[in-house]
């Protein structure tokens, strides 16, 4: 095992950055050095992430592992302060704290055929998820989106292990005009029968993707991104309201029926603290600018 | 003791009581009868040597007080300050049959403070016993609270080579992120932690058992394993609204403010967001806990809505007294039964019914009932719910071997043993949401249990 190396039971303190660059404007992607969280990975898994002991706890999908090499990719949006801080370390930084790997992994087994819908970020997220249902056997096809060409991540990676990509863009830059729910329709009227959605992004677009596959009856999974603060069940304000019920989202979930989510309620959850959010992203460009 | 005025006291995280000089602490400990039978032993769960310690106090060797505490209960400076003195050691106090019973809990308070202003080093820590028959022997624990701590620092004093694994980025647990600073201050808990760390005792930070590692394989590596991940899920009523933005559990909202430094935003990059109309919905030690913070952060108003009466609150009486001077606003009889918009998304009013007392239920608590179109509101900025916690799912979720009880707890023999052979639990994980000395009770208890188990 790997901790009679030694090695294991000091990971806390390996949690270098060995790899980082950016994959456009806003989103870069970072590769730690993360022995034990590479090893218990799976797909639909996630890390919390404290670049810095002043930072918040953040949550970010487990966006590719590789545990022969004892890493872990993180893809990420500068949205906010901690992103901030998180994308001005360079190759060799320690990040403070790393946690992993967290939340129930996703359902993965031959369900037949499976449309899998990336948008923005999310793109990213769904690479280890369409790798793994692939070797489980199904039939999967891809369907990605984002505002415009230079949005788009993950093209290649995703094409590799797969035939059948679908592409959108909102203005057309690339692929098909249009959102991604969009294609799903179109793919839907055009006979094609899926077993199973699978949607990872935006809310709204998640919350489209349900929308369209509801009067069919296809069953359609979500992967939600409620705020978080401890990510193992402690706290509650990852809190979500599927099927009526309050459900954890860093522990029951990230992913859930998209059919019985409560994205209404989830809308509202995500903007608690937008206000005084800017007030720290301001914060951190002022130290990072001035040194 | 001193304690610090109210209208000081609320505009800080600093203690409100300032503890005993020298010449208080003699004079309080010379009350003690250094009883044969000391009846307050038994009332405490760590079996601290009482009236040995108060003994040692009354000649002045401060020194000896702490090593004789410490001989069974490595946290001396936390129990003094959290420990339900009133129903555990003092209670049984016989001098407290006629009149106040002696000031155990503050005396070793004392005696632990003393020990940190004039020893910066702890002494005990040198005084390892180097016990063979343990060497080589590896245990783990899980979680870093104070059931966790107390089995680890046991087992090392035995000799054991203990590894601590806690998920949060910070140990203590409860200590660290719930009882806030004003309370029990960061930097006793963090001595305590170091103490224990100096007895050899191995603390990894930032690994989750149940998913970065399993418990088997843990199992793999050490030869026993002790459960104190404590009570997780913070509980809610129910009601309408109890997710609207602005609607805290009292989990979330301390761990922001003490774990997080939300008070020190945006230097800490994590907020909090309040307002000035508060309401803390509970009547325990976590709700007194959360309206104090709540005042300290700026609100005016702070309710705490309980549904039954003063007499049944859970709380400690000195907190309650002490919530009181500072001005917290008490609403008995009063049960919250749902939250409206304030605009926003954000919460605004919580409406509550009134209640009335009727026939004494189960537990011998008089069953509180609704009064019937007796609904009322109150305009709040923010609610804290704070009305209990259900014990930490994810270790029994990922150990399907682990048997727990239908509300959770995980279930063990007297000594702490599990369903699963080696593998011990003690704490809130056991108990549902207790108290630190019973916590520390049981971890004690554990490391005796695996002691015996090792030796076999
Ligand atoms: C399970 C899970 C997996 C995630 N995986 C990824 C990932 O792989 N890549 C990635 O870029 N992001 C991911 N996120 C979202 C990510 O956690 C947030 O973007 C991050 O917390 C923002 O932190 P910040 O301090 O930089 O910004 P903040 O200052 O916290 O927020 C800035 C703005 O972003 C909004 N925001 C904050 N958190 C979220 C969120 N969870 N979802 C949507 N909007 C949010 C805020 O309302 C605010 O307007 C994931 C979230 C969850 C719960
Ligand atoms: C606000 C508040 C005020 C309180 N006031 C008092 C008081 O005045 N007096 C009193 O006696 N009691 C008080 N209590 C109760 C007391 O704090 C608890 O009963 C006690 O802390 C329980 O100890 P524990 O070791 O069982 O668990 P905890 O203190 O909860 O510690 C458990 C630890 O395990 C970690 N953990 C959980 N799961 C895992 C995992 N899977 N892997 C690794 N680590 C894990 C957690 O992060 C945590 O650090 C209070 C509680 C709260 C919340
Ligand atoms: S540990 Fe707690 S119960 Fe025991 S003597 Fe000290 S204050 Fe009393
Ligand atoms: S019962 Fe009271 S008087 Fe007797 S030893 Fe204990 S503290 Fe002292
Ligand atoms: S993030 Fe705290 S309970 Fe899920």
């Amino acid at each position: 095992m790997s901790w009679r190396q030694g090695r294991g039971w000091r990971s806390s303190k390996l949690n270098r950055v060995v790899k980082k660059e950016k994959l456009n404007e806003t989103v870069s992607r970072i590769v730690l050095d993360a022995p034990l969280i590479a090893k218990a990975a799976k797909a639909g898994q996630f890390v919390v992430v404290m670049p810095t002991e002043n930072a918040e706890r953040i949550p970010l999908t487990i966006a590719d592992f590789d545990t022969a090499a004892g890493a872990i990719s993180i893809i990420f949006q500068i949205v906010g302060a901690t992103t901030r801080v998180l994308d001005s370390l360079k190759v060799g930084a320690e990040i403070a704290h790393l946690l992993g790997p967290l939340g129930t992994p996703s359902q993965v087994e031959n369900f037949g055929t499976v449309a899998v819908i990336g948008g923005g970020v999310g793109i990213a997220e769904i690479y280890p998820l369409v790798k793994a249902l692939k070797k489980a056997g199904n039939e999967v096809i891809t369907i990605i989106g984002a505002r415009c060409e230079d949005l788009l991540i993950y093209v290649s990676e995703l094409r590799t292990h797969n035939s059948e990509l679908k592409i959108t863009t909102d203005d057309g830059t690339c692929g098909r005009k249009g959102f991604v729910s969009d294609e799903l329709k179109d793919l839907i009227a055009g006979g094609k029968k899926f077993d199973r959605v699978i949607a990872v992004g935006p809310v709204p677009m998640m919350r489209a993707c349900c929308d369209m596959t509801r009067p069919h009856g296809i069953k359609t999974i979500v992967s939600l991104n409620p705020l978080m603060l401890d990510a193992t069940g402690m706290c509650g304000i990852c809190r979500v309201t599927v099927n009526g019920e309050t459900k954890l989202g860093c522990v029951d979930g990230p992913e859930f029926d998209g059919h019985q989510v409560d994205f209404e309620e989830l809308t509202s959850r995500l903007k608690m603290y937008r206000d005084v959010e800017k007030r720290a992203y301001d914060h951190v460009c002022r130290l990072l600018e001035h040194g | 003791m001193t304690e610090r005025p109210a209208a000081e006291r609320i505009r800080d995280f600093e203690e409100a009581p300032l503890g005993y000089t020298v010449e208080q602490a003699i004079e309080e400990a010379k009350r003690c009868l250094l009883c044969k039978d000391a009846k307050c032993v038994a009332g405490c769960p760590v079996e601290v040597d009482i009236p040995g310690f108060l003994r040692f106090i009354a000649q002045g060797d401060f020194d000896a007080a702490v090593k004789k505490i410490k001989e069974t209960n490595s946290l001396p400076a936390i129990c003094g300050r959290v420990c339900p003195q009133e129903e555990q050691c003092e209670l049984k106090c016989i001098i407290g049959i006629k009149g106040e019973p002696v000031g155990i809990g503050n005396l070793e308070r004392f005696a632990a403070d003393w020990e940190r202003e004039n020893q910066p080093s702890p002494a005990s820590a040198k005084a390892r016993p180097p016990l063979p028959e343990g060497e080589g022997k590896k245990v783990a624990v899980v979680g870093s609270g104070p059931a966790g701590l107390t089995c680890a620092g046991d087992l090392a004093q035995l000799g054991y080579q203990v590894t601590v694994f806690e998920t949060l980025h910070v140990a203590g647990g409860v200590l660290t992120y719930g009882i806030p600073e004003f309370r029990l201050p960061k930097k006793i808990v963090d001595l305590e932690i170091d103490y224990v760390k100096s007895l050899g005792v191995d603390v990894r930070l930032d690994v989750l058992i149940g998913n970065t590692y399993t418990i088997e394989d843990l199992l793999k590596e050490f030869k026993a394993v002790f459960i104190g991940s404590g009570a997780g899920a913070p509980r809610f009523m129910g009601i309408p609204g109890e997710n609207l933005d602005g609607v805290y559990s009292a989990n979330e909202f301390l761990f922001r403010v003490n774990m997080m430094k939300a008070w020190k935003f945006p230097e800490y990059l994590t907020p909090v967001k309040l307002g000035k109309k508060a309401a803390v919905i509970g009547g325990g030690n976590v709700a007194m806990d959360a309206a104090r913070v709540s005042l300290r952060l700026g609100a005016d108003e702070v309710y705490i809505i309980y549904r039954r009466t003063e007499k049944e609150m859970p709380a400690r009486r000195e907190e309650i007294k002490r919530a009181e001077e500072e001005g917290i606003i008490f609403k008995y009889l009063t049960l919250p039964v749902r939250y409206h918009f304030g605009g926003h998304g954000w919460v605004g009013e919580v409406e509550c019914l009134e209640m009335e007392l009727g026939e004494p239920d189960a537990t011998g608590r008089r069953r509180p009932m609704e009064i019937k179109n007796s609904n009322f509101k109150i305009q709040i900025d923010s609610a804290i719910v704070a009305i209990g916690n259900s014990p930490n799912p994810l270790v029994p979720l990922r150990t399907p071997l682990l048997r727990t009880e239908k509300w959770g707890g995980v279930i063990v023999t007297p000594e702490g043993l599990t369903s699963i052979p080696g593998v011990y639990a003690g704490g809130d994980i056991v108990r549902g949401a207790a108290t630190v000395i019973s916590a520390m009770g049981d971890g004690k208890k554990a490391a005796r249990a695996i002691d015996a188990f090792l030796r076999g």
